[in-house]
This record gives C-alpha cells, structure tokens and sequence, in this order.
C-alpha cells in the first residue's frame, strides 16, 4: 500500500509549533515511516505539487496572498488540520483586529507602506474547512504525536475538550481561584497543557483557548467581584487566543 | 496524651502506606503522610466557591474538615492505565502496565489506610462498594485495593461552612464501614472498633481503658458538632421536589452562572463516571521493546464528567447539549437516580461540590429555590 502523504506549512507565525514537530524525536522517525512527508518548510524546501492525504498548517491568515495560498492547500488535501493558537485563533497578531492597523504599522514600521497585510489576522477556519484543530500556545508535543498518528491509522485523536479544571483536579492541585482569588482562566480554557501553571502555584493565562460552551461573562464577573475592573478582565482574554475567546463571548451574549 | 496518636502511625506504617490530611499550598489534601504531616490545630473557613485555612493554633487536633480529596483518588484513580497494545507486522500484542499512576498500588506493593476518613465519605465508600466490585463488570484494580485497605475513621467535631451530612443522615457521627474509629476528647482519643482487623490493630496499642466517662464525653462532642451545622437540605422531599419541577425557570437561572468546567463531579466523592481512550505512540512506548514494533498504544481510563461536551456523546453528539439539562441531570443523578439506582444516597453532604465551585454554586440552596413554597 501507498503510504500517505503530508504536507506541512507554516503561515504567520513564530515557527514554534512546527518545532514541537522536530522535537517529537523517536516519534518523528516513526512518524516518517507511517507518512512521507512531501512538504515540509522547517525541514526541507521543495515546491508544492500534486495531492497530499493529510496538510497540517501553522499560523494565521494574515495577507490577501495566504488567503489563495490556503485555498490552494484545501483543495489539494483529504485532511487539513491546523497547529497551535495561531492557525487555531489567529494568534497574537489578532490583536490588531480590535485597534487601528494604520496606527499599529507606523508604530512598528519605518516604511508602512511597503507593509502588505490584511487589517485582520484570521484563524483557518474562517477560509476553509477544518478537520481538526489542535490549540496550544505552543502546542503540547505528545498530543501533536497523537493527532497526527490518529489522523494517518485513522482513529479519533485521544484528546479531551473539557476545561483545564478538569485536568487540574486530576493532578491533585489545590485550586488558587477558590484558595487564593488567583484570577485563574482554567473553567474557560481548554485542557492540554498539562496544568502547567496551576501546578506552579500560578492562575491559568488561557494559552489552549475557550473550551466550547465557556462561560466567560460569568467567569469575568467573578473575577470582578475579586477587584479586578472590567477592563483587566477583558486583558486577560486578549493574549494569543484573542479572537477565539471575544468571538466565544459575543456569540454566547 | 494526644500525642499518642503517634503510635498509631508507628503500628501501622511497616505494613501500610498511609493516606491522609496535609496541607498543600494552603489547603488540606490527601497524600500519603508521616505523623508529623497532619495539620493538627488549623481550621478551615468554607464558602460556596470559597477555601482559606488558617494557621491559627486550635486546642483541637483534628480541627479542619475536608478538603477536595477523598478515598476516590486513590480506589478509582484520577486516571489509570488499563492495558498497553502494540501492532506489530506479525499482530497485535497485549500487556498490562505497571502500576505506577498516582493512586494505584503503591510501588512498595503495600495496601492503604486511609487515616481520618469522615461519615460522609463512608457513605460514599459504601456506594463505591457497590458500583465497582458489585455489578455485571467487577473492576479488579478496586476490588483489590480496597479488600486490603484499613480504615481508620474520625468522628468530625466541626462542619465545614458547607457541610450538611447531618439533613442527609450520613453524618457527622460514623456508624460502620470502619476498622476502627476515632473520637478527639479533650484530653485523649477514644477509640472504637469496628471489625476483627480493627480489634487486632487496637491489640497492638498501648492503650487505656476507656469507660462511662468517655462514652458521655463522645455523646456531647458529637451533639456539640450537629448544633453548628449552617446548612441542610429537605432529604425527606427528595426526589419529588426534582421530579416535580424539571421545567422549573430556576434551572435557567443555574445555567447563566455555571461554568461548566467540572470541578464539582471531579471533587465529590459519589461521582464516579470514566471515560476511556487510547493514546498511540508512533515511536513505541519508551522503555518497551520496539523490534518489528509498528504502533503502540496505552488505553487510559480518566475521570470524565458529565459537564463536559464530549461526556455520553453519541454518533452526530450529545443528548444535553443545553448546560440547563447538564447541570440538571447532574443534580437530579445526586440527589434522586442514585438512590434508586443502588439503593444508597447519591449525595453524602460532604460540601465540596460548593466549596470547590469557582461560581459558588450551591447545591442546597438551589434545591431550596426549587420548592415550591420558597
Ligand atoms: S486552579 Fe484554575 S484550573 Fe485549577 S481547578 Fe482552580 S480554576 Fe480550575
Ligand atoms: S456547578 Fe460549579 S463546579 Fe460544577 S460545573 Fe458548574 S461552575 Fe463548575
Ligand atoms: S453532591 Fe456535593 S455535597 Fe453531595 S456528595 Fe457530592 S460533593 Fe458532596
Ligand atoms: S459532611 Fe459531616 S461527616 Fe462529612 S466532613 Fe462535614 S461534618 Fe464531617
């Protein structure tokens, strides 16, 4: 039998996720044994050409050129799925969906003008259809291992999609929202980080996103009722899952 | 004389691991202790959504009232390895894992005592007994666990803020399930047995007779901790006040305050649901021999909830996709299904589902708001 074929590709973003996948180590050998990767920019530079049977995509939609480019993968691609908050929730650079793109490009940039970006940093979903999203901040190596070997012996991935508390009960962690008034996100954030903040005695920062159904206003009112302002609530959603948690409380209110 | 209590410790620790109350970044869990790691004198201050311990020196040993932990963690741990498979060219393999996950049979191979296990939690235990060995699936791991487990129970001398065992009848004085079991006097511990291994246990004690006086001072202790309950529910209604109101607008109200993150089913000691799934590792599970080896995989057992969106789901989702019908199904499996189901209580009145509620949700008071003369 044919073995399938994997593409990988990288559009605004740190690089970091692509990374988990070297990091994978013995798994990334077998990995190339169940798959041959036919694209990979981390890794090799070859062109794009033919069909692939699994495209694996990190970062957000950025430019009017990644809109084609995305186009271009889906229809070339069985499965498309998208790695880390960046191709997930349009990263960090989604902050500029809520401010003045001119103004942010004169801030950063001597010459704005030669700066070709779409005044909005999307996530993949929104161009083309998704079959699975992996979320993390990076993501988490073990579940990249899992989605991606679920996805080439085709099996549904083993990963939860219930809030962090649920992990963070499991360890055994003394809660620092109901212990302390940590301003803790885990109720509304995804589990996969493997609690790594509650476990250092630290309130979640939400790098997995919104669990589906968060109930972020109820949580921002708790939160509010511990001294923090509305605004600081609302600063505390806008890190590198911005959109995805404002879109998940928009579309609940 | 209290200091006494060392002894036990001293009996028992050659032939058992002992898990018990100690304090973990300000709040008491449950972890395998020395003598030294009990909390003696703290007390706690619960809220709905609300926990602070505070190190003021009481008189009292056993002082504080439990925290999230319960037996639960270590007789159906929070996740376990049920068996490891792997795929070779030739076939398919299955192994069993080595106990190791947190919770399971301890590395020295020694069974548990559980030191200072409440009424409420017996209860649970008694439940537990039910569910796992009993039934047309006997989960072994329990079974074992818990046929070598000693339990030492305590007599609680204060109710949590939150505690309300007393409406439900499985508190705060224990009446069976235990080895043996332990009241704090003022000036020592009476202790009780409770079966034949708890008699040979209190064999092994130095210990004084105890008489008349004792038995009276028990009594009072006991009454002395029902007066300061601050909360109850209408156990005696149960289940018509739910079945009668599952429409009621009051289940919406629930709904806009819950988070749906879990934190209750995962600390009370009657949940009991799991999930299963397989993680494979394309590169073989480390340590495992990996020749002709093309796929391993462990499949884990966790605790699920089901306030999670992918709990009970079926082909095209689940049946409770409204966080309403989860919280109402939730409430209604506590405090009506469970009793029919195993002819026991479902809900305990231990508390913690209100104290580890980051919304400070309140399972007595939303029961109250369903009555209908509130
Ligand atoms: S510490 Fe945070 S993640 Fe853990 S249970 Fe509490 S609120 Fe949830
Ligand atoms: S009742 Fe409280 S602890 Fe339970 S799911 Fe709702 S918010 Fe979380
Ligand atoms: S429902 Fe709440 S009070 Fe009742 S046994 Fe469970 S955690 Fe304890
Ligand atoms: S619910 Fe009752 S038995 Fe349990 S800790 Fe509270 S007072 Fe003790």
């Amino acid at each position: 039998m044919k073995k399938p074929t994997t593409g990988i590709f990288k559009f605004t973003s740190c690089d970091g996720c692509q990374l988990s996948m070297l990091n994978l180590e013995d798994d990334i050998l077998r990995l190339t044994e169940l798959t041959e990767i036919a694209y990979f920019r981390e890794g090799e530079d070859n062109p794009l050409v033919g069909h692939l049977d699994l495209a694996v995509i990190e970062g957000s939609i950025s430019t009017e050129s990644q809109k084609k480019k995305i186009t271009d993968i889906r229809e070339r691609s069985r499965h498309l799925i998208t790695i880390g908050a960046c191709a997930t929730a349009g990263g960090v650079q989604a902050l500029r969906n809520w401010a003045d793109f001119d103004a942010f490009k004169k801030i950063v940039y001597p010459k704005p003008d030669y700066i070709d970006a779409l005044p909005a940093s999307t996530p993949v979903s929104e161009h083309v259809h998704v079959d699975y999203e992996l979320w993390g901040c990076p993501i988490d190596t073990l579940e990249l291992s899992e989605v991606l070997t679920s996805f080439l012996i085709g099996k549904r991935p083993g990963i939860p999609a219930h809030s962090l508390c649920m992990e963070c009960k499991g360890k055994g962690i003394a809660c620092v929202l109901v212990s302390r008034e940590e301003p803790c996100l885990g109720p509304v954030t995804r589990s996969g980080c493997g609690v790594l903040c509650p476990s250092l005695n630290r309130a979640c920062y939400g790098c997995f996103g919104p669990m589906e159904g968060a109930n972020i206003e109820t949580l921002s009112g708790i939160f509010e009722r511990f001294g923090y302002s509305a605004d600081e609530c609302r600063m505390m959603l806008d890190k590198m899952n911005t959109y995805a948690f404002r879109k998940e409380r928009t579309e609940k209110s | 004389m209290k200091s006494r209590l060392k002894d036990f410790f001293e009996v028992l620790g050659p032939s058992y691991r002992i898990i018990g109350p100690k304090i973990e970044n300000g709040v008491v869990i449950l972890a395998e202790i020395k003598y030294g790691d009990i909390p003696a004198g703290y007390r706690d201050s619960q809220k709905p959504g609300r926990y602070r311990l505070s190190p003021e020196k009481d008189s009292q040993v056993f002082s504080f009232s439990s925290g999230p932990d319960s037996f639960k963690r270590f007789l159906n741990p929070p996740l376990a390895e049920l068996f490891h498979f792997h795929r070779f060219e030739t076939g398919l393999g299955i192994t069993s894992p080595p106990f190791s996950e947190k919770g399971g049979i301890s590395e020295t191979g020694l069974p548990i005592c559980f030191m200072g296990i409440r009424a409420c939690d017996l209860w649970a235990l008694k439940l537990y007994d039910r569910i796992f060995p009993g039934g047309r699936v006997r989960d072994r791991t329990y079974e074992s666990l818990r046929r070598n487990s000693l339990i030492i129970a305590f007599n609680c001398l204060y109710p949590s803020g939150n505690c309300f065992c007393l409406s439900t009848g499985t508190g705060p004085e224990v009446k069976d399930t235990f080895d043996v079991a332990v009241t704090e006097l003022k000036d020592s511990f009476l202790l009780e047995e409770g079966s034949a291994r708890g008699k040979e246990i209190l064999g092994l004690l130095p210990l004084g007779h105890a008489g008349e006086r004792q038995s009276l001072e028990k009594r009072e202790r006991i009454e002395t901790c029902k007066a300061l309950f601050r909360k109850s529910i209408a156990a005696d209604e149960l289940p018509e006040i739910i079945f009668r109101n599952l429409d009621h607008p009051h289940w919406e109200d629930i709904a806009r305050r819950d988070l749906e993150c879990g934190n209750c089913t995962q600390v009370c000691p009657t949940c009991f649901c799991n999930t299963s799934y397989d993680f494979v590792y394309p590169g073989g599970i480390s340590g495992e021999d990996k020749c002709n080896l093309e796929l391993s995989g462990r499949r884990l057992r966790k605790w699920d909830s089901c306030f999670s969106r992918d709990f009970a789901q079926v082909h095209g989702g689940n049946f409770r996709l409204s966080r309403k019908a989860r919280y109402r199904h939730w409430m209604a499996h506590k405090l009506a299904y469970m009793q029919d189901q195993f002819g026991l209580p479902g809900c305990v009145g231990c508390g913690r589902c209100i104290t580890w509620c980051p919304a400070g949700i309140d399972i007595t008071r939303e029961l109250e708001a369903l009555r209908p003369h509130s």
